[in-house]
């Protein structure tokens, strides 16, 4: 993942124009800002968990199949009922068999919810993301680029979805789901509506940022020679700035994912999410407050969500540090 | 003030059509399920929920200035001044029942801001000073991991730690709520774990954000000329590194300690404080429409509020602005 990430600014640098200095040194941006990045031990190491979990999220069936049990399945028999569904064993029945344990009552495998836990979570902030960026960079782009009464709308609505109370709106929102809408049923149709919401609401930074950078760009010496080779606004929106604009989507939209995350856990958690029977980190959380005495019902979805989010952070960061010459 | 109508108006909007409710099934919830559907018919024309959206919008908005009279058939009832109508299922006013909830969450945001920005900012400027010093390194690295901490899984965690295992004692399990008027060391014996872990997420982004101005600030020329007219470091540090770096904080600060004041939604609801965030979780989970609007609108009205003293602000904090 991130040696096509790290590749995608060299292809686009090659073909903006204004970067010809830097492929007469032989390195473009895009090279010059992988080289850095592999340097950075913290966002490497970011960067390899959030692979690794990309891949435990679309291989959870099979990872499940060797290492647990089907996440559906109850294993009434491993828990002690006359303490009121409490695993046997130590820590929550934490054994070879059962890696994280067992949840109290339903008797299911924790390893497994966890693991499916990463599909819903992922699912749900990368398509999320999606719509925030393609949100985002459309307005911030016109924005910056036709400037005066289009800029100050746009301006204003960036103002106002910056200063909602988000998440009080959200819960509003997704607490009011109909059972099926829109040919959708159940998580399907919730997960389509979470994604909506937390994409649609979050495209505020994303937009002000691009649509500062597009300010400046619109300046620049090659938006005029485009301009007087006759070029029109959409041609110089998509073939001239656009790829200039790639370095800020795209570190932007790697730290908007872990927010994302942590907003549809939040959701999930005060019980407006997914629910169950579908496994999420945050809904997990949620019915693990009621067994407080057995830590390892907090602990391993909690450190699910916090590995994630760290992940995403660190190769953000990373990311951020080097395609911007101005740090460091 | 523009943006607060807007707001309003998309709340009231949105909420009410996006829940597919039919007049008749909002009247059902006042009158009960027993009742036979020409009944549910006659109560939402009484309650004028066939009106059209702009006609409802207006006798809402004119109840939060004026007050209104309810007519339910059994006697007409006065709703007083700012009216956001009556919860659906306590059928009890809702105004008075978000009043009730203030202190709590105030307590919350306030005493919880007093420590982030207290750690937060202090860290951020040690940090920028000594930059690539341990300090620099162990805070930083602590601050990432602290903005990547869910809240709810932080508050868990010193719930369990502190509250729960025996050794290190604090509060009482499933926290309680005690006024400050009844029982000041109560009441911040009561708040102080939901504090500490609301102060860990921000301390963590303020120390981040400060770390990141101070740096930028420090390598301006006014520093230059501070530091060449032979002031003393201290002086240099904080009278012009740190006025021109607050700047950025005092936004951010402003529009968060506004949000949460609106309500710390998942704080509350982790350490079951009776604040305003729980009991809009609460009132959505009941579907109690009235209620779920007035605390919408009372949260948006400290976000605006919060965005209008930030601006005052400023001009006081950044000698670069000036009120003209």
């Amino acid at each position: 993942m991130p040696m096509a990430l790290g590749s995608e600014p060299i292809t686009t640098s090659d073909t903006s124009p204004g970067r010809g200095s830097e492929s007469i040194k032989g390195r473009s941006l895009g090279q010059i800002a992988w080289s850095r990045l592999r340097r950075d031990k913290a966002a490497v190491g970011g960067g390899v968990v959030v692979i690794l979990l990309i891949l435990v999220a679309i291989f959870a069936p099979l990872i499940v199949a060797l290492l647990g049990h089907p996440p559906e399945e109850f294993h009434q028999e491993l828990l002690d009922r006359t303490r009121g569904g409490i695993p046997t064993g130590t820590f929550g029945g934490m054994s070879r068999d059962f890696l994280f344990g067992l949840e109290p009552v339903s008797g299911r495998d924790l390893f497994s919810r966890v693991v499916y836990g990463a599909r819903v979570s992922l699912l749900i902030a990368f398509l999320a993301t999606l719509l925030s960026v393609v949100i985002g960079t459309v307005l911030g782009v016109i924005a910056g680029y036709f400037g005066g009464w289009v800029d100050s709308v746009i301006g204003r609505l960036i103002d106002l979805v910056l200063a909602f109370p988000l998440l009080l709106f959200a819960i509003v929102l997704v607490g009011v789901i109909p059972q099926s809408a829109f040919g959708l049923t159940g998580n399907g149709l919730r997960i389509a509506i979470l994604v909506f919401i937390i994409g649609f609401f979050n495209w505020g930074y994303i937009a002000r940022i691009i649509r500062g950078q597009a300010l400046s760009l619109r300046e620049r010496e090659f938006i005029d020679a485009a301009r007087s080779l006759g070029a029109r606004g959409p041609y110089i929106i998509f073939r001239e700035m656009l790829p200039n604009l790639a370095a800020p989507i795209l570190v932007y939209s790697t730290l908007l994912i872990p927010t994302n995350i942590l907003f549809e856990a939040g959701l999930s958690f005060l019980g407006v999410g997914i629910q169950p029977p579908t496994p999420s980190w945050g809904q997990t959380l949620a019915t693990a407050v009621r067994f407080y005495n057995l830590p390892h019902y907090i602990f391993w979805p909690g450190m699910a969500i916090f590995i994630t989010v760290l992940a995403f952070n660190l190769f953000g960061d990373g990311l951020r540090d080097a395609l911007d010459p101005k740090t460091k | 003030m523009v943006v607060v109508s807007m707001i309003t108006f998309a709340i009231f909007f949105l909420v009410p059509r996006l829940a597919g409710q039919t007049p008749e099934l909002m009247a059902a919830r006042y009158v009960g399920p027993r009742a036979r559907s020409d009944q549910y018919h006659e109560v939402a024309e009484r309650l004028g929920f066939f009106d059209p959206i702009h006609v409802q919008y207006w006798h809402w908005l004119k109840a939060i200035f004026v007050g209104m009279e309810f007519n339910y058939g059994n006697g007409v009832e006065h709703c007083p001044a700012p009216c956001f109508g009556y919860s659906y299922l306590r059928s009890t006013p809702v105004w008075p029942d978000l009043l009730e909830r203030v202190p709590v969450t105030a307590s919350l945001a306030i005493g919880a801001a007093v420590i982030w920005v207290l750690f937060g900012v202090s860290t951020g400027v040690i940090s920028a000073l000594r930059r690539g010093s341990i300090f620099d390194r162990v805070s930083m690295g602590t601050a990432l991991a602290g903005v990547s901490l869910p809240i709810f899984f932080t508050g868990l965690m010193t719930l369990v730690i502190f509250s729960y295992g025996h050794p290190f004692r604090i509060t009482a399990p499933g926290s309680s709520y005690t006024p400050f008027t009844e029982n000041p060391a109560e009441w911040a014996y009561d708040l102080i774990l939901p504090w500490i872990t609301l102060a860990f997420l921000f301390a963590a982004a303020y120390a981040r954000l400060t770390r990141a101005g101070m740096l930028e600030t420090m390598h301006e020329d006014f520093i230059r000329t501070a530091r060449a007219k032979g002031l003393a470091e201290r002086a240099v540090v904080l009278k012009h590194g740190l006025r021109a770096a607050l700047t950025p904080i005092v936004t951010i600060f402003g529009l968060d300690l506004g949000l949460l004041l609106g309500g710390a939604v998942l704080t509350e609801s982790t350490f079951s404080l009776p604040g305003l965030g729980k009991y809009a979780v609460d009132a959505v989970m009941r579907q109690d429409f009235p209620q779920v609007m007035g605390v919408t609108m009372f949260a948006t009205f400290f976000i605006v509020v919060a965005n209008l003293v930030v601006d005052i602000l400023y001009a006081v904090v950044d000698p670069r602005v000036r009120v003209g």
